[in-house]
């Protein structure tokens, strides 16, 4: 019906005094944009289809091809915005709840923007990473409350388990069949090497990858898809995943159509059928049962794993979290409301949860002032993009970040936000074998590695700056940044002074 | 302006430290005219002195010496400290009126006991029980502040000079067998005696020169145990870090220095294997407790001081030793004014804890 019709969101803009009609953007788009016409010699473009993944531009020989936003718009609304008006269009024509990718896009306050780090002037020296020694290792895990001594009067150095990074830095969920294998293998092939871990997300464990186990997170989901005990024991963490931040009070579906093959066996679920993770674990209806489920897998693994609970930033997050740290849970993991996904309903990733700056410094403070933050470590994730990220978030009181969307955007994500269609022309969020083989893992797992090497050079220059020499030192160092246009509420919240203060 | 406490002030430092192993006690004089060839370390706005086995005659009662704003103060917190110890003496704390120091608060010295009642009634150990009313003291009365809470020991500050902060208390009519100093060059100027150094704690007592970039994540840990740190000075996080580690985790003073100092992982990692193993656990058990950043302090304790770096030794610190004395100053200067004859001077490695204890059998 004509008042259906949506001017496409993209236009193809083919410089035809470049083209040379080689067909690379042809057989490079799995969404199908171009196309050859004989008769003309030339390529067509239908921009209906395109989502700007930017992979026909990437590798057009000739630099003939640009995906620019579509100037056909809507009479301009301040209220009634372009995207809310179409996404009406959409509804009404399928009756259907509205599906996205990746994280929130929306204009709200970034606030590891408004946060300044300081940096050290006459008082105290900086210090050279490059000529002095720069400590970035970290232990996630409950530390003890008392000394004990033997009868020789040693102390005994018997710790609870241990996840120790050579970095404060992992890379968070993603399921495979989410993801594909060879960002699977990425990912792994890059933690192994880092000394840190990546985590399997809750579509089990392909059994190609249980020999990067010591740096492996494996994740217990509401599915409980591929979980069994020789998974259990192939990790060197347990996730609980209660939450996540896109999609806070839901669960997940993985379509039949991506379960198929090694997807298939590695979740444990039939071919062809939907994968479909429940809102909330079915055995976990409050606070006492998930501690239940903690020790049933510490039982499970003869209490030599950590267990993570991973939890969406909601509003009260904070008593949450304090729950959880009772729990016998090792570590909470937080995800914020920007973090990523592989698809979510557009209400609830646009509109739920909070942001993880502010969940993470209430957190950090609660369990403080009760007297319980050494029970447990705190991970933040969603969405850490860069060094700076990380050393806020440390600063704030985080023991170590968790990142994915960088990590994806490492392994070539344009950021386009269509996961959820399965047609990932970079080979990422896709099952299809002709598109998974454009990701090698060899140059995926070397581009990772850079992006975090890089990180930590930056997060030792930072450190030096600061005349800070270890990153234990910088843990909760909240005088160590500065708000800059925030009001007094959201300083409060976040425990520091504003800049000039 | 905000004063001390209400916002963070970093300051650099002149220390300087005596003690003698065969426990003889010397008055205060030779460590106050140790501070004078290091004046330029100072900038006249804070001078303190710690003295150890100064009230012999007392050496069972807690010492505690408080700053009040004005009488009334100090007649409601005696009202307070009444309900809690039973007072043995009360007494102004004697000084000399000179020109270099003016403006002193009501200076005022107990000689206290806890009220047995009191410890049984709130379940706690006498140290835990005087450690708690001290901070309670400090951050819920107004205006009055106990500065020095040992036995057998004392601290004494102002703003001034150090040398004028020793002439000013009359140091030269207390005999130690210990002494620290300090001398501070605080980058602002609230001009608040409780800001001066030492800092002390019970039997603890800090001198420090350095400005820490760990402070806030120490503060922030150890204010999970009951601390208050209502200066937000280093040396007051360093004191109850370390009444933290050596009396309510029971660590020995080495195990402590190497939470605060902790080795680098790489050297950890060369160690004998039990070595090895204490130390990661230590510094896996307490990350919060490191401390970066430069830092000299001498720590005195009942019996001995500890003098520690940090680890890059971005501080000067020095130590020397005379038959039986060992002097700790950050310059040579300072310890030659003491001993001019000083021997075996050498600079203690960064992280490197220096004891000196008073030899065993000595009564101190």
């Amino acid at each position: 019906m004509s008042v259906d019709f949506i001017y496409p969101e993209f236009e193809v803009v083919r410089n035809d005094s470049r083209c040379i009609a080689c067909r690379v953007c042809e057989r490079q788009c799995a969404n199908e944009v171009h196309s050859f016409d004989p008769k003309q010699g030339s390529i067509l473009s239908d921009e209906r289809k395109c989502v700007n993944c930017q992979r026909c531009v990437s590798l057009c020989p000739t630099r003939a091809l640009k995906i620019v936003k579509s100037n056909c718009t809507l009479r301009e609304n301040a209220n009634w915005k372009d995207d809310t008006i179409k996404e009406v269009y959409k509804q009404a024509a399928s009756g259907g709840v509205l599906l996205s990718s990746m994280g929130n896009p929306k204009e709200f306050p970034v606030y590891w923007d408004k946060i300044l780090i300081n940096a050290s002037q006459v008082t105290n020296p900086s210090i050279d990473p490059l000529r002095e020694p720069m400590e970035t290792r970290v232990f996630l895990g409950k530390k003890p409350d008392r000394i004990t001594r033997d009868q020789n009067g040693n102390i005994r150095c018997k710790l609870p388990p241990q996840l120790e990074l050579s970095m404060p830095v992992m890379f968070s969920a993603m399921s495979y069949g989410s993801i594909s294998y060879n960002a699977h293998a990425s990912l792994a092939r890059a933690a192994t090497e880092l000394g840190i871990c990546y985590n399997t997300g809750e579509g089990g464990l392909h059994e190609d990858f249980y020999a990067y186990g010591p740096n492996t997170i494996v994740q217990v989901a509401s599915g409980r898809f591929g979980v069994h005990k020789d998974y259990l024991d192939a990790g060197a963490a347990i996730e609980i995943k209660m939450g996540q931040g896109a999609k806070p009070g839901i669960g997940g579906h993985l379509p039949g159509a991506k379960i198929i093959g090694d997807v298939s066996r590695t979740r444990m679920v039939p071919e062809g059928s939907d994968a479909i993770s429940p809102a909330p674990h079915h055995d976990i209806y409050s606070i006492e049962d998930l501690r239940q489920l903690v020790y049933s897998l510490k039982e499970a693994t003869q209490y030599q794993k950590p267990i993570i609970v991973k939890v969406a930033a909601v509003h009260n997050i904070a008593a949450i979290a304090s729950g959880v740290a009772r729990s016998g849970a090792d570590i909470i993991a937080i995800d914020g409301f920007r973090g990523g996904t592989g698809a979510a309903p557009t209400r609830i990733r646009d509109n739920v949860g909070i942001p993880i700056e502010l969940a993470l410094a209430a957190v950090d403070q609660r369990l403080r002032d009760e007297g319980i933050r050494n029970n447990v470590s705190l991970v933040a994730g969603g969405s850490i993009r860069c060094a700076s990220d990380v050393v806020k978030a440390i600063a704030l009181g985080a023991d170590a970040c968790y990142i994915a969307t960088a990590a994806l955007l490492a392994l070539g994500c344009h950021l386009c936000r269509t996961c959820q269609s399965g047609k990932c022309n970079w080979g990422i969020a896709t099952q299809r074998p002709e598109l998974v083989k454009r990701l090698n893992p060899d140059m995926g797992a070397q581009r990772l590695v850079n992006l975090l090497t890089a990180w930590k050079h930056e997060i030792k220059e930072l450190l030096g700056g600061m005349g800070i020499n270890s990153i234990e030192a910088l843990k909760g160092n909240r005088l160590m940044l500065r708000g800059i246009g925030l009001n007094e509420k959201e300083l409060e919240i976040l425990g520091i002074s504003h800049a000039g203060e | 302006m905000k004063l001390e406490g209400q916002v963070r002030i970093p300051s650099g430092c002149a220390i300087a430290a005596a003690i003698s192993r065969d426990g003889k006690r010397m008055t205060g004089e030779m460590i106050a005219n140790a501070m004078k060839p290091m004046h330029d370390r100072s900038n006249g706005l804070g001078g303190g002195f710690a003295g150890y086995g100064i009230y012999p005659e007392y050496k069972d009662f807690y010492a505690l010496h408080m700053f009040f704003d004005c009488r009334t103060t100090r007649k409601d917190c005696e009202v307070f400290l009444k309900e809690h110890f039973e007072i043995v003496k009360s007494e102004i704390m004697p000084t000399r009126k000179i020109p270099a120091i003016t403006d002193e608060p009501v200076i005022w010295r107990y000689f206290v006991a806890p009220l047995q009642s009191v410890l049984h009634a709130q379940q706690l150990d006498e140290e835990e029980f005087v450690a708690r009313t001290v901070m309670k003291i400090n951050t819920e009365h107004p205006g009055a502040y106990v500065f020095s809470s040992g036995k057998n020991m004392g601290t004494f500050k102002a703003v001034g000079f150090p040398e004028d902060v020793g002439v000013f208390y009359r140091l030269d009519e207390y005999e130690g067998y210990s002494w620290t100093a300090h001398g501070r060059y605080p980058t602002n100027t609230p001009g608040w005696w409780g800001g001066a150094h030492p800092f002390s704690l019970l039997d603890w007592s800090i001198v420090h020169n350095g400005e820490i970039s760990s402070y806030d994540a120490n503060r922030r840990f150890i204010e999970m145990f009951g601390y208050q740190c209502t200066l937000q000075t280093d040396t007051e996080v360093i004191t109850y870090i370390m009444d933290y580690l050596l009396r309510r985790q029971g660590l020995t003073l080495e195990e402590a220095a190497s939470v605060v100092a902790a080795p680098f992982w790489s050297t950890i990692e060369d160690k004998p294997p039990a070595e090895r193993e204490t130390l990661m656990y230590l510094r896996t058990v307490f990350p919060g407790l490191l401390i970066t950043g430069p830092f000299s302090v001498v720590f005195g304790f009942r019996g001995g001081l500890m003098a520690l770096n940090d680890r890059l030794k971005l501080r000067s610190m020095v130590v020397g030793e005379k038959d039986d004395m060992v002097y700790i100053a950050s310059e040579e200067a300072a310890i030659r004014t003491m001993a001019p004859d000083a021997e075996n001077i050498w600079a203690p490695a960064g992280g490197e804890p220096v004891i000196i204890r008073v030899k065993d059998g000595v009564v101190v």
